[in-house]
């Protein structure tokens, strides 16, 4: 007999063909996105390219599985808070290099010594800049595209979201 | 010469943005303006043998000044790219609402707004 | 508390209502009423920290980054004045919309949406280089795109999607500027810009990056053949959204940057000016004519402001410290009464529920804040005396008279003629009528509201002491000398 898991995962999303190579995928893109934040000081990348990619492997699970299954991995509320914690801890940020150093705002305050440059651990403040962009942008990505696809076009008898979820396919194998 | 070509394609954006009839149309429009100049933007700071202006270690800063391409204008351009973004999602967004509420794309219907 | 360098008051004009803006989504989730009181306190802070920094002056670089390397924020006598009126108008704002957004759901994202667009502005006003000011005009932009639609009402989204078309056409136009002025100079920073034009003449290129950028933030403004977006956008805002938008946002991002821009960092003068002066006289013109005929009251008070905002670039097109003087005035006093005009009309549209003129009348005895409130507006946007706007107008047709423009004294003369007409038109139909049947059980304003607007009055009836009693040195004539003569970005 058909499990409950299987059944689900028919009758959501694209094919099975589809859905497979997405689950393979997704771990390989997040991992490439976090890769581009991390290094962003030392390769091209940074806050904004690092956070669309982590957003595209969410994107990614959307369109194969349904909105339902990239809720479960990134709701909504999670990635509204993580949205404004982002930004807030790019303004701590600022204001550290003030407080701490009693300087300007944004004043690097982590300093590396010359031998430790071009290394994952160096660049000041950057890595962290880039982390807490990385976290905005691709929380607010996501967001964006969750809530753009959760429109109703008013028409009679549609309850439903309209979206991927409710495309079957003929190829199932 | 090229930068005629910047000129072209934000020309082509504005007609687009003028001529369309659907409001999806004009968002693209408006995109192809933003392209155009950050096209723009970019080959500004262009060099003709120049490398790409990532810091090696063992490269002396004097060098790389001499040799690379102009970095500033690419962070602009990344900037605004991420500006362009959130209009976008608000412009997408507008569409989708107009769509609900008056039933179509086309702006020579949406003209509640007169006098 | 010892005294505070207004310097390093700089970047929390900025970072204040950014922090806050994000605090307000993380914090009033469950209770809206949280969001309400951390806003009128960010406002009160912002109004208090403009206040303190009259007078002040000071240049700070971020990160401690030395100046054609890093960004800098500048702090002078002009940007003290546009800071005043920005927050000060803020604050009166806040506290009106505690009660008229208790209809709308979703308030959170009101309140975070408007500390997004007074840090946007308060960016535009500090910044000192032409890039930041380009990314803190988008903040203010795109936080009022969403504020115009923000009850999602067909109206509401109509007007939003017409100004953000406009709006980002023109911010393609101004980022081109940018572009070409960078690629002539070879720097973003305003002071280094200026100093290099000052030397090196302006050839063609640079005329057509100043043109760009002309008809870029003429769009902003709302200068006519410019204006296209304004009398959607502002009367289908909400009534709060309506006065900042009307009062200070065109004001900011397109009134202050166009004079920055001219005369600090491209140092235009003479002849050059005459576009401005034009551009104003169209304004003003084709928004008094157009505002006469209009049945809705919030559209005639948006034609008002194309027009206003005529005289306020006809008196900086003058470029003579009087006509300064008289546009900044201007610049001051219109923010003051047209916000209060634009609150007016949003308490009468939550009493009556409706905002045409031939349905309403009446209303003294109903809504006796609103109808003395009201009465003090008109007087000052007429420019009868001894009200603000007549100080304000006075010295603008003086200064047209002494540069010898005489046919545009004579048009600013008879274009406040017709702002009197229809701003008497405005009080007869809607106050001073007889109460029509169905307007017999009305809501009554409250205490939030009226607190607002007696507080905007105060402030139209302030600056007209202000000048008048020669209290005007610290932050009027040397907001106009720090203008002309360059101030803190020469050399």
């Amino acid at each position: 007999m058909n499990s409950p898991r299987k059944l689900r995962d028919e009758t959501t999303g694209m094919g099975v063909t589809v859905k497979t190579v997405t689950r393979w995928l997704k771990g390989p893109v997040l991992l490439f996105g976090i890769y581009l934040v991390l290094y962003g000081h030392i390769t091209p990348g940074g806050g904004f390219g690092g956070g669309v990619v982590i957003a595209c492997a969410f994107i990614l699970v959307t369109l194969a599985s349904g909105e339902r299954t990239a809720l479960r991995l990134f709701s909504k509320g999670v990635a509204s808070r993580l949205d404004s914690v982002g930004l807030l801890i790019f303004l701590a940020l600022g204001w550290l290099g003030t407080a701490w150093a009693g300087s300007y705002f944004f004043s690097n305050f982590i300093s590396t010594p010359e031998a430790a440059h071009f290394t994952l651990l160096s660049g000041g403040i950057m890595p962290v800049a880039n982390l807490a962009l990385g976290l905005k942008v691709a929380s607010a990505l996501f967001l964006v595209f969750t809530l753009l696809t959760a429109f109703q076009i008013m028409e009679q008898g549609m309850k439903d979201k309209p979206g991927p979820e409710r495309q079957h396919r003929e190829d199932k194998a | 010469m090229i930068y005629s070509l910047c000129l072209l394609l934000i020309l082509i954006g504005l007609y687009g943005v003028v001529v369309s009839r659907q409001t999806l149309k004009i968002v693209i429009s408006l995109l192809i303006m933003n392209h155009g100049v950050h096209l723009l933007l970019l080959l500004i700071g262009y060099r003709e043998t120049g490398s790409p202006p990532i810091v090696d270690p063992g490269i002396s800063i004097a060098e790389f000044a001499g040799s690379a391409v102009d970095p500033l204008p690419q962070a602009l351009v990344l900037t605004s790219i991420v500006i362009g973004l959130g209009v976008l999602a608000l412009m997408v967004a507008l569409c989708v609402r107009l769509y609900d509420r008056y039933g179509t794309f086309d702006i020579t219907e949406i003209r509640r707004l007169r006098g | 508390m010892m005294s505070i360098d207004c310097q390093t008051l700089i970047p929390l004009f900025v970072a204040v209502p950014l922090g806050l803006s994000l605090l307000v989504q993380l914090l009033a989730r469950r209770q809206p009423e949280v969001a309400e009181v951390l806003v009128i306190l960010t406002l009160l802070t912002l109004a208090l920290m403009s206040c303190y920094s009259i007078g002040g002056s000071g240049v700070y670089h971020l990160g401690g980054w030395p100046t054609p390397v890093g960004i800098d924020m500048r702090l002078d006598a002009l940007a003290t004045l546009l800071l005043l009126t920005v927050n000060i108008v803020g604050l009166a704002v806040s506290i009106y919309s505690v009660d008229y957004m208790r209809r709308f759901t979703a308030r959170r994202h009101f309140y975070s949406l408007f500390l997004l667009m007074v840090t946007g502005m308060n960016g535009v006003i500090l910044a000192g280089d032409l890039f930041n000011l380009y990314v803190f005009l988008e903040v203010a932009a795109i936080a009022s795109y969403s504020l115009v639609a923000f009850g999602c009402a067909h109206e509401e989204l109509e007007a939003s999607f017409k100004y953000i078309v406009l709006g980002s056409l023109s911010s393609a136009l101004i980022l081109t500027g940018v572009a070409l002025v960078y690629g002539i100079t070879g720097t973003l920073n305003m002071a280094h810009i200026a100093a290099r034009i000052a030397e090196n003449g302006k050839d063609t290129p640079l005329l057509l990056a100043f043109g760009l950028f002309i008809c870029g933030f003429s769009f902003k403004a709302a200068l006519v053949p410019f204006h296209a977006w304004l009398p959607d956008a502002h009367p289908a805002a909400p009534a709060p959204v309506s006065a900042m938008l009307s009062g200070v946002l065109i004001k900011a991002i397109g009134v202050y940057v166009l004079a920055r821009l001219a005369f600090n960092v491209f140092g235009i003068s003479g002849n050059e000016l005459s576009l401005l002066r034009w551009l104003g006289l169209l304004s003003m013109v084709t928004g008094g004519l157009l505002a006469v005929g209009q049945k809705d009251i919030k559209r005639l008070f948006a034609y008002s402001s194309i027009s206003q905002v005529g005289f306020m670039i006809l008196g900086l097109g003058l470029g003579t410290p009087l006509g300064l003087v008289g546009g900044l005035y201007h610049l001051l006093n219109h923010a003051f009464f047209k916000s209060l005009l634009f609150l007016n009309a949003g308490t009468i549209e939550y009493a009556t529920g409706t905002r045409e003129l031939k349905k309403l009348g009446g209303l003294n005895r109903k809504l006796p804040v609103t109808a003395a409130t009201s009465l003090i507006g008109s007087m000052s946007i007429a420019g009868i005396p001894p009200f603000s706007g007549f100080w304000s107008k006075l010295i603008i047709v003086l200064a047209c008279i002494e540069s010898g423009y005489y046919g545009f004294a004579t048009a600013a003369v008879l274009v406040s003629i017709v702002t009197l007409a229809y701003q008497l038109k405005v009080q007869r139909m809607a106050f001073f009528a007889e109460l029509p049947g169905n307007l017999k059980k009305l809501q009554r304003e409250t205490p939030m509201m009226c607190l607002a607007m007696i507080l905007l009055a105060i402030g139209c009836l302030a600056t007209a002491f202000a000048v008048l009693t020669g209290l005007r040195d610290p932050w009027l004539v040397g907001a106009a000398q720090g203008v002309l003569t360059a101030g803190i970005f020469g050399g």
